[in-house]
C-alpha cells in the first residue's frame, strides 16, 4: 500500500462513518493527524492490520464500553442491566451463575449453594423472557454471554425468546463466547469431552453463517488462558489454536472460510505490563490475518480483520489497599485502547473480594470514559505505532506466538494438545514462575511484597440475598408443573436424534426450549450421548 | 524416618479457577509433603470420600466463586461424620473478612486470601501439625 492508497481508504472509511469531531487536536491546539508514518510503515485499516482494523477508528467511533455484570435472578439483574443502560453503558454481558454454565438446572444436587452466585441462573426460555423485559435490544451496541459449554442452548434461548416476543432476532446484536476448547484448561467450565464439545461451538458458527450473520457466534478466548498464568505470548497462541480448531471444523462442514470467520471476536486480557500489551494486540491482528489468509485462503478483508474485547485482568488486581486497583485499571484499560481493541471491559477495584459494588461498578465504567473523553489518546490511530520500542516488542511477540503455534500443529491440533496436557502443563508452569517471583521478589507488587501498609483496609462487600436460590427452585418446580411435558419429552427426543446423527443441533434446541425444555434436562441428553469429561488432574 | 505429610488440595462445586490449587499444591510438594490433587468439581461427599482414602491429615479447599459456606459446611459436616474431625481443614480463595468467622466456627482452621505467601501457608501447615503431634 502507498500513500494514495490509503488516502482514498480513509476518504471511503469517513464517508461510511463520519468523524465524532470535524478536527481532532490536543489540548493546547497542536493538530492530531489521523495517523503517522515512517518510510517503510504498515498502514492502519489495511493488511495485515497491525496499526488497527480501521483507518480512522476511534476517531469515528469509540469502543463499546461493555462491563461484566450480571447476578442473582433475571429480575434482578434485569434491574442491573437497566441501571447500566441508563449511566451510558452500550453493550453489556450476561454473567451466568455456574450450575447454568455446567448444563445443571437450578434444582440439582450440584447446584446447592451456587444458584446466582456468579452470575444469573437461567433454567429455562421463561428466565429469559425475565432477563431481558423492557430492555431496547435494539439499542444495545452489543449483548455478550459467558455460555461456552451450553454455546448453541443459550444461542437457541435467545433465538426463542425473540421469536416468541415477535423480534426478528437478525436485529440484535448477541455475542456468545462460545469456546468450549479452552474450558479445558482454563476456567473449568467444561461438560462434555473435548470432541463433542467443539462440534457443539461449530454448529452456533454454522447456524449463524446462514441465518444470523450479525451475531457473534464465537469469541476466541485468551483471556481465561492468561488469568490461569499464561504469558501474552501463551495467550495469544493457545487462543488462536483453539480457532484453529473450529475453523477445520467448520470447513469440514463444506463452509468457505470467508462466509463465517469475519464474524468472530477474540478475547483478550489487559494486563499491566503496558508495553508489552499494545504490542500483544498488535502482533495478535497482524498474525491472525496471516493465518486467515495464507492458511486459510481467506479473501475478504473482514475476515482477517481481528476484533478484539479486552478486559482488564482480574487475576492483576490485589485484596490489599483495594483503591489501588482503580490505577492498575487505569494503566490496562489505556494498554487496550493504544493496542486499537474494539470492546473493553473494566474490573471494578474491589473485585478481588467479592461481586463489585455498585460504586466500584461505576468508577470502572468511569476511568474508560476518562480516557475516552479526556486524555486524547483517542485522536490518532495506533499512537504508539513507530516506536522503536513498541515495533521490536511486536515483531518478537508475533514470533513467539507462531512458535507456540507450530508446536501445537505439531501434536495434531488443539484438542490433542488439550489431550496430552500440554496447555495445562505450559500454563501451570508459567503460574508457578509468576508465583515464584512474586515471593522471592523479582516481581514487585505494590502492597502485597512491598509498599505493604499495616492496617487492613476493608471495602464495602456487596452481598447476594440468600432467598433467591429458593426462589428460583420454586419458580422451577413451578414451570415442571405447568408446561406440557409430553411435548418437552417429544422436544428433547428430537434434540438427542439430531445430535446422534451429527446435524446441527440449533433448529432442534430453538423447538425444545420454546416448550420450556430446562437447560439441565437438554445437557443431560448431552450427557447420557456423550459422556462426561474427566480432567487429569495434574498440577 | 518420618513420613511426609499427606495433604489434599480440593476444588469443592463448580468453580472452575484453579491456577490457585495448583500454585499451592506444587509449593507444598516442594516443600517436602505429598500432594493429591482431586481436579476440578468435586462434591463435598467425594471430598470427604477421598480425604479418607487417602488418610490425609491437611484439606486444602480452595473457592472464588462465593459458595464458600454452603459448601464448607458440607465438607465439614461430612468429615466430622466419617471420624475426620482432627483433619486440618484449610481454605484458599476470595473469601470476605465476614465469612472468616463463622467458617472458624465450623471447624475451619484458617483461610488465605488472595496474595498469600506459599511458604505463610506451608509455616502454617507446619506450625499446627506440631502441636496436634
Amino acid at each position: 500500500m502507498n500513500k494514495d492508497q490509503w488516502e482514498r481508504l480513509l476518504k471511503e472509511a469517513r464517508e461510511k462513518t463520519p468523524e465524532r469531531k470535524p478536527e481532532f487536536t490536543t489540548i493546547s491546539g497542536l493538530t492530531l493527524e489521523p495517523s503517522y508514518f515512517g518510510l517503510d510503515a504498515e498502514w492502519p485499516g489495511a493488511y495485515p492490520f497491525t496499526r488497527g482494523i480501521d483507518p480512522i477508528l476511534y476517531r469515528s467511533d469509540l469502543w463499546v464500553m461493555g462491563q461484566y455484570s450480571g447476578f442473582g435472578s433475571a429480575e434482578e439483574a434485569n434491574q442491573r442491566y437497566r441501571y447500566l443502560l441508563s449511566r451510558g453503558q452500550t453493550g453489556f454481558s450476561i454473567a451466568l451463575d455456574l450450575p447454568t454454565q455446567m448444563g445443571f438446572d437450578s434444582d440439582h444436587d450440584m447446584s446447592e449453594g451456587e444458584v446466582g452466585k456468579v452470575g444469573v441462573a437461567l433454567n429455562s426460555l421463561e428466565d429469559m423472557q425475565m432477563l431481558l423485559k423492557d430492555i431496547p435490544l435494539q439499542k444495545v451496541r452489543q449483548m455478550r454471554t459467558t455460555a461456552n459449554a451450553t454455546g448453541p442452548i443459550m444461542a437457541a434461548m435467545f433465538i426463542a425468546t425473540m421469536e416468541k416476543d415477535g423480534t426478528d432476532p437478525k436485529d440484535i446484536k448477541i455475542l456468545i463466547q462460545n469456546d468450549s476448547l479452552k474450558e479445558f484448561f482454563a476456567r473449568g467450565a467444561y461438560i462434555f469431552p473435548p470432541e463433542p464439545s467443539a462440534k457443539l461451538s461449530v454448529d452456533v458458527i454454522e447456524y449463524c453463517s446462514k441465518h444470523l450473520p450479525g451475531w457473534t457466534p464465537l469469541s476466541i478466548s485468551g483471556y481465561h488462558i492468561r488469568d490461569s498464568g499464561a504469558t501474552a505470548q501463551q495467550e495469544v497462541a493457545f487462543a488462536f489454536a483453539n480457532g484453529v480448531a473450529y475453523i477445520e471444523e467448520a470447513l469440514k462442514r463444506g463452509l468457505d472460510v470467508d462466509e463465517f470467520a469475519g464474524s468472530f471476536y477474540v478475547f483478550f486480557a489487559s494486563h499491566i505490563d503496558l508495553l508489552e500489551e499494545v504490542a500483544k494486540f498488535r502482533a495478535a491482528r497482524r498474525l491472525w490475518a496471516r493465518l486467515m489468509k495464507e492458511r486459510f485462503g481467506a479473501k475478504l478483508d473482514e475476515t482477517m480483520k481481528l476484533r478484539i474485547f479486552a478486559y482488564t485482568m482480574g487475576g492483576a488486581l490485589t485484596a490489599q489497599q483495594p483503591l489501588n486497583n482503580v490505577a492498575r485499571v487505569t494503566i490496562e484499560a489505556l494498554a487496550a485502547v493504544l493496542g486499537g481493541v474494539q470492546t473493553l471491559a473494566t474490573s471494578s477495584y474491589d473485585e478481588a473480594l467479592s461481586i463489585p459494588s455498585e460504586e466500584a461498578v461505576t468508577v470502572a465504567l468511569r476511568t474508560q470514559q476518562i480516557i475516552a473523553h479526556e486524555s486524547g489518546v483517542t485522536g490518532t490511530v495506533d499512537p504508539l505505532g513507530g516506536s522503536y520500542a513498541i515495533e521490536a516488542l511486536t515483531d518478537q511477540s508475533e514470533e513467539r506466538m507462531m512458535e507456540y503455534i507450530n508446536t501445537v500443529d505439531r501434536m495434531g491440533g488443539a484438542i490433542a494438545a488439550i489431550e496430552r496436557g500440554y496447555f495445562q502443563r505450559e500454563i501451570g508452569e508459567s503460574a508457578y514462575r509468576w508465583q515464584k517471583d512474586v515471593e522471592e521478589n523479582k516481581r514487585t507488587v505494590v502492597g502485597v511484597n512491598e509498599f505493604v501498609s499495616d492496617k487492613s483496609e476493608k471495602v464495602p462487600v456487596f452481598r447476594l440475598d440468600p432467598a433467591i436460590e429458593q426462589r428460583q427452585v420454586a419458580r422451577l418446580t413451578d414451570l415442571r408443573r405447568r408446561r406440557d411435558n409430553r411435548a418437552v419429552a417429544a422436544a428433547l427426543t428430537a434434540v438427542e436424534q439430531a445430535a446422534r446423527k451429527g446435524d446441527n443441533t440449533i433448529p432442534s434446541l430453538v423447538e425444545a426450549i420454546k416448550a420450556y425444555a430446562t437447560l439441565g434436562e437438554i445437557c443431560d441428553v448431552f450427557r447420557d450421548l456423550w459422556g462426561t469429561y474427566q480432567e487429569p488432574a495434574v498440577f | 524416618m518420618e513420613s511426609k505429610v499427606r495433604v489434599l488440595i480440593a476444588k469443592p462445586g463448580l468453580d472452575g479457577h484453579d491456577r490457585g490449587a495448583k500454585v499451592i499444591a506444587r509449593a507444598l510438594s516442594e516443600a517436602g509433603m505429598e500432594v493429591i490433587y482431586t481436579g476440578l468439581h468435586q462434591s463435598p461427599h467425594n471430598i470427604v470420600e477421598a480425604a479418607l482414602q487417602e488418610d490425609v491429615k491437611v484439606i486444602g479447599l480452595s473457592i472464588l466463586s462465593g459458595a464458600h459456606l454452603s459448601l464448607g459446611k458440607r465438607v465439614m459436616e461430612g468429615l466430622k461424620e466419617r471420624g475426620l474431625d482432627d483433619v486440618l481443614v484449610l481454605f484458599g480463595g476470595i473469601i470476605p473478612d465476614d465469612d472468616i468467622a463463622e467458617l472458624k466456627d465450623l471447624g475451619v482452621d484458617a483461610v488465605f486470601g488472595p496474595g498469600t505467601d506459599t511458604r505463610e501457608v506451608v509455616e502454617h501447615i507446619t506450625r499446627r501439625l506440631d502441636k496436634t503431634k
